[in-house]
């Protein structure tokens, strides 16, 4: 695969920020109450990131390795300072909605991260490529937590009526409990999918995601699939017999 | 001056449990799931926290009143606040580490991980957008840091008791740990409307 659209992918899906990396979490929980906001904070990061990593590439031959850390912050405070005076000039109601959380972007570890561990080091194209690929990964996960607390906290999804109006929304969704909910129930589906389970092949007991534990498991079915697990990994040996 | 006490004192409610650092704006989520292990590290990060933003507080407050202000260079104020504040770590770090050892074992692991914590730079900056003069904004940093230690301190009780519970696997580790804060944001939230 080129490796310019390699960057690209492995922002958006192998080390997306957020769901991957959980990176930024101040920013995600804080400004995702609406879709609208994911998008104006993921795309206000997304062309901080892409401008800084540009910038420190650029000059990484010049920095002295011991002081890199105090250039690091003033290009990327210079760029959250242009970003913001941006936003106050053309676009005032997303400069307003999102707040402090504009100036904060200066210490999002994803910046930081990016600057440190790929623009440091990497060629100015590459490092293009790397903050637009992490900028729009961010940017999707925050869009996409947005509209999902936005559709249970009003029934809405960019302002666009979703749920039947007999819907009764969860306003908890909108305010802060709901912002700890949502990324709780995030991280452990993240477990879910990453531990092996009596369902995907031939884990030991131990390994499986529900501990192995049968005895106070209540669903009958997962302690068949258990069962027909502990006897799999005989099949797979004559199997291999067979080879 | 009577008036002028009140409204400390509604500051330092507000900034400590109404607009909670953590369980309402969402400032300093890193440290308060990385260091609420154990309730003796959290005692350490939260009295690191209330030395640091407390001291940050004055001097950008000082710096915005006195420096920014007079020449009207305030869209500068990011770029030389987290100037400060980084600074202001490494100095204290330096000034503890050379006068007081014992201090410096209890908080120096903490020192550092402070600079990158938003919470710093977020209190500065809701300081000057409410354009608190130096005393409120010293009572708003101390507060906000006083209510940051006690949600890390809970967290940490929480969670030392947490350990022997019996958790599914998928919830171990972050997902427990976040609707616990899930539900101390509720409790919390109790607190609105309060002043």
């Amino acid at each position: 695969m080129n490796k310019y659209l390699e960057r690209l992918v492995n922002g958006l899906f192998k080390e997306n920020p957020t769901f991957v990396l959980m990176l930024g979490m101040c920013p995600t929980l804080a400004v995702t109450t609406s879709a609208i906001n994911g998008v104006g904070m993921g795309l206000s990061t997304a062309v901080v990131l892409v401008a800084s990593n540009v910038i420190i590439a650029a000059l990484r031959k010049f920095i002295p390795n011991t002081v890199r850390m105090p250039y690091f912050i003033v290009v990327v405070a210079s760029m959250v300072t242009i970003v913001q005076l941006l936003l106050q000039a053309y676009v005032p109601s997303v400069n307003e909605a999102l707040g402090i959380y504009i100036p904060l972007i200066v210490v999002n570890c994803i910046i930081f991260g990016r600057v440190e561990a790929y623009a440091a080091k990497n060629k100015v194209g590459l490092s293009l490529f790397d903050g637009i690929g992490m900028g729009l990964g961010f940017t999707i996960a925050l869009v996409l937590i947005g509209s999902f607390r936005e559709l249970l906290g009003a029934g809405t999804i960019f302002n666009f009526r979703v749920m039947p109006e007999s819907f009764e929304p969860i306003a908890m969704f909108i305010k802060p409990p709901g912002a700890f909910l949502v990324l709780a129930m995030l991280t452990a589906l993240q477990n879910k999918f990453k531990l092996p389970s009596a369902t995907n092949g031939s884990a030991k007991a131990s390994a499986l995601a529900c501990g192995g534990d049968c005895a106070s498991c209540s669903g009958e079915t997962y302690a068949a699939n258990h069962a027909a697990n502990l006897e799999k990994p005989n099949k797979d040996k004559d199997l291999r017999k067979e080879d | 001056m009577n008036d002028y006490l009140v409204n400390l004192l509604l500051i330092l409610i507000s900034a400590a449990f109404i607009n909670n650092v953590i369980l309402s704006q969402f400032l300093g989520i890193c440290p308060f799931l990385g260091i609420s292990n154990k309730i003796k590290s959290a005692v350490g990060m939260g009295l690191a926290v209330i030395f640091v933003i407390t001291t940050a507080s004055i001097l950008c407050s000082l710096v915005f009143q006195y420096i920014l202000s007079p020449m009207e260079l305030e869209y500068l104020q990011t770029i030389v606040f987290i100037i400060v504040i980084a600074a202001l770590v490494q100095f204290v770090e330096m000034v503890v580490k050379k006068f007081s050892p014992t201090l410096y074992d209890a908080l120096g692991v903490y020192l550092p991980l402070i600079t990158t914590n938003c919470a710093v730079l977020g209190v500065a900056l809701l300081n000057v957008e409410n354009g608190f003069d130096l005393v409120e904004s010293i009572v708003n940093g101390f507060a906000s840091a006083l209510g940051f230690t006690i949600s890390i301190i809970l967290m940490a009780g929480i969670r030392e008791r947490m350990a022997y519970n019996n958790i599914p696997k998928t919830f171990k580790g972050f997902p427990i740990t976040l609707v616990t804060a899930t539900l101390m944001a509720m409790a919390f939230y109790g607190f609105a409307g309060l002043v």
